[in-house]
């Protein structure tokens, strides 16, 4: 795969673009609670779980971007 | 190698029209929007690096051991395979996690350490390219035919599955379902080839995980652990064989799949899984694009890690849902009668029950990339044998590259055709579906006798290879014929009357697969063999394996297969 973008780098960028937005919905739903919450929504999954994939994708979009 | 939830989705379709399970938002639209976006991207990108037959069959043979084994790992991992197995797991326990673990593990292992070295030697496109090599041009056609019309049937049993997946969880249109999958599935698959399909198995693979991992990590949590749950399900289900791998599986009628463990060992942890997981070129195409023979042995061992932990996903939100869910979920013709929930909707009903907007996007993401990359990894496998072992083989052997690399493309556009046909034909015979499967599963176990036979015995011929073959197949077909009229005869086939359809399957493999090597022996006894200077490359005692020279002794596949070897057993034991 010499001089191609590797699949690594597409997978960074999807669970980064992916991260952002699932956080972002998580903090929106802090100021604007669901009308029916899922359980466990104390939780608050999508905060940590976007930011989990938000900082897995950009290390593997930093790490194997194009030189 | 999955193929039992077919009829249940079938049913699916009969059932009464409901208010679908899940309503998506606008940011789970814009996720699976993302989604298709990314997967075309990367087909028009990679469309420039499939210009060689070697590229676009075989992804220049330059994937890593990394890229191979979790493309070979997640070109199983489809969707209706998850929402299947959560369903077994729903309706029999810990019992389904049978199928990735003595199902699958050793067979991995045994293609990685045994196989794989005469595999990649010999420079095979396919498994029929193996064959032809090994046995001639019988045994090849044979295997072809059979693989490549079988493939493309599935590819077009998933589409319509997913179909129906897609209009009773999301209430999609059946028709806007078929054809933006097969769409776009033809247009990333025929621009770039297999790399294309590998790629997308990978982004599928990431999205499984992380679109499923929180349902058992919430799911343990609202249940307060494993131990919690397991006390919960024994007290709601009135019984502790839920939760027991082997212990229950001394008799057919202790166990609520009608299971013995002879059939777990020899029929599905051998005949089947070995069938399956060594043979079957839709999986076994994905480590042959590995860049050499260290990563071809180190890809399935990897994928074995992972399958391994993918119980996690699949058959632990099963078990979640017989202790949390406020409702019994009942089986598919009594949700079709009455409009209750099905075993088979265990895992998006566990999805909307702890996922909100975005989390369930990604949720429903990842099982639309696993029916996606199921069908791409079918209708390239399907090209790949087509061009090479039918087309190239039998009606234009002196093509040029390019040719064939059209051919591929064409092929591709072709195969996703025939798929789509075949969706429109199970819709109005739902029916097909069992006997589409049927067949596969006819083909797979007398395959493992004939490969088996040609990788590690020198006296195997050519018409002992075929003819070991045909007669394998014939069994299997045979016996499923005499049960399927006679029903009595299950006390012959799976040595007892009280057997279930899965261990019928089982035993009818292993059946199959003896008869197979019992004839391919006595032909190949009866008939001239090959000098060993034409079993260079194929044979073990014929062939010199190229030494691998790892600097440490960790980077070995050996040291890597122990160790997963080693977790597959404390797991059993723990789980007995």
């Amino acid at each position: 795969m010499k001089g191609h973008v590797q699949i690594w780098f597409f997978s960074g960028i999807l669970l980064l673009v992916y991260g952002v937005l699932i956080t972002g919905t998580g903090v929106w739903e802090l100021s604007h609670p669901l009308a029916n919450p899922p359980v466990l929504n104390n939780l608050h999954a999508p905060i940590w779980w976007g930011a989990i994939m938000a900082v897995g994708g950009l290390f593997y979009t930093v790490k194997f971007r194009p030189r | 190698m999955c193929f039992a939830p077919f009829t249940a989705v079938a049913l699916l379709f009969q059932a009464p029209i409901r208010e679908s399970l899940v309503h998506l938002g606008g940011i789970d639209i814009a996720v699976i929007a993302i989604y298709f976006a990314m997967v075309i991207y990367i087909g028009f990108y990679l469309k420039g690096s499939a210009n060689t037959s070697e590229e676009f069959f075989m992804a220049g043979r330059e994937m890593t051991a990394w890229i191979a084994g979790l493309s070979f790992v997640s070109a199983n991992l489809g969707s209706l395979e998850l929402m299947g197995w959560a369903g077994s797991a729903y309706q029999y326990g810990i019992l389904a996690t049978h199928w990735y673990w003595i199902g699958a593990i050793p067979a991995m292992l045994f293609l990685g350490i045994v196989m794989m070295p005469f595999y990649y030697i010999s420079k095979t496109h396919s498994v029929p390219g193996y064959l032809h090599l090994r046995y001639g041009d019988a045994a090849r056609g044979l295997s072809a035919v059979c693989f490549a019309f079988m493939t493309v049937l599935m590819s077009g049993i998933n589409m319509y599955s997913m179909a129906l997946v897609m209009k009773v969880v999301l209430g999609w249109d059946l028709n806007f379902s078929i054809w933006v999958s097969s769409i776009t599935v033809a247009i990333y698959v025929a621009l770039g080839g297999l790399r294309s399909a590998i790629f997308n198995e990978i982004l599928q693979f990431l999205l499984i995980w992380l679109g499923a991992l929180l349902i058992p990590i919430l799911g343990l949590i609202e249940a307060g652990g494993w131990e919690n749950l397991k006390h919960q399900i024994a007290a709601r289900m009135g019984s502790m064989q839920y939760t027991h791998l082997w212990s229950t599986t001394a008799h057919f009628r202790d166990n609520p799949m009608g299971i013995h463990w002879t059939g777990l060992v020899f029929g599905l942890g051998i005949a089947i899984s070995c069938g399956y997981w060594t043979t079957d070129f839709l999986v076994v195409q994905r480590v042959l694009s590995a860049h050499n023979l260290r990563s071809a042995r180190m890809a399935p061992i990897i994928g074995a890690g992972f399958k391994m932990m993918v119980p996690f996903i699949v058959i632990l939100p099963g078990l979640l849902a017989l202790s949390v869910l406020p409702f019994h979920l009942v089986p598919q013709d009594v949700a079709v009668a009455t409009g209750q929930h099905s075993y088979n909707e265990v895992l998006p009903l566990m999805l909307v029950r702890y996922c909100g907007p975005g989390l369930l996007g990604l949720g429903v993401t990842a099982l639309i990339a696993g029916f996606m990359s199921g069908m791409a990894g079918n209708v390239s496998a399907f090209a790949t044998v087509w061009t090479y072992d039918i087309y190239g083989a039998f009606m234009n052997r002196k093509a040029s590259d390019s040719h064939y690399v059209s051919m591929g493309r064409w092929c591709t556009f072709i195969g996703v055709l025939v798929s789509v046909g075949t969706a429109y034909l199970v819709q109005h015979a739902a029916s097909i579906m069992d006997y589409v499967q049927g067949l596969f599963s006819f083909f797979i176990a007398p395959l493992l006798g004939t490969v088996l036979l040609g990788m590690l015995w020198k006296r195997a011929t050519k018409a002992g290879g075929f003819w070991g073959l045909f007669a394998g197949t014939c069994t299997a077909i045979g016996l499923f014929v005499w049960v399927h009229f006679n029903p009595a005869a299950l006390r012959y086939v799976a040595f007892s009357p009280d057997a279930k359809t899965m261990a019928e399957d089982m035993y009818r493999a292993l059946w199959s697969c003896s008869a197979c090597v019992v004839v391919t022996v006595i032909v190949s006894l009866l008939t001239q063999p090959k000098p060993d200077s034409e079993l260079e490359g194929l044979v073990y005692g014929a062939s010199r394996i190229p030494e691998e020279h790892d600097e440490h002794w960790y980077q070995k596949p050996l040291v890597w297969a122990g160790v997963v070897a080693v977790g597959f057993v404390v797991l059993n034991i723990i789980f007995w």
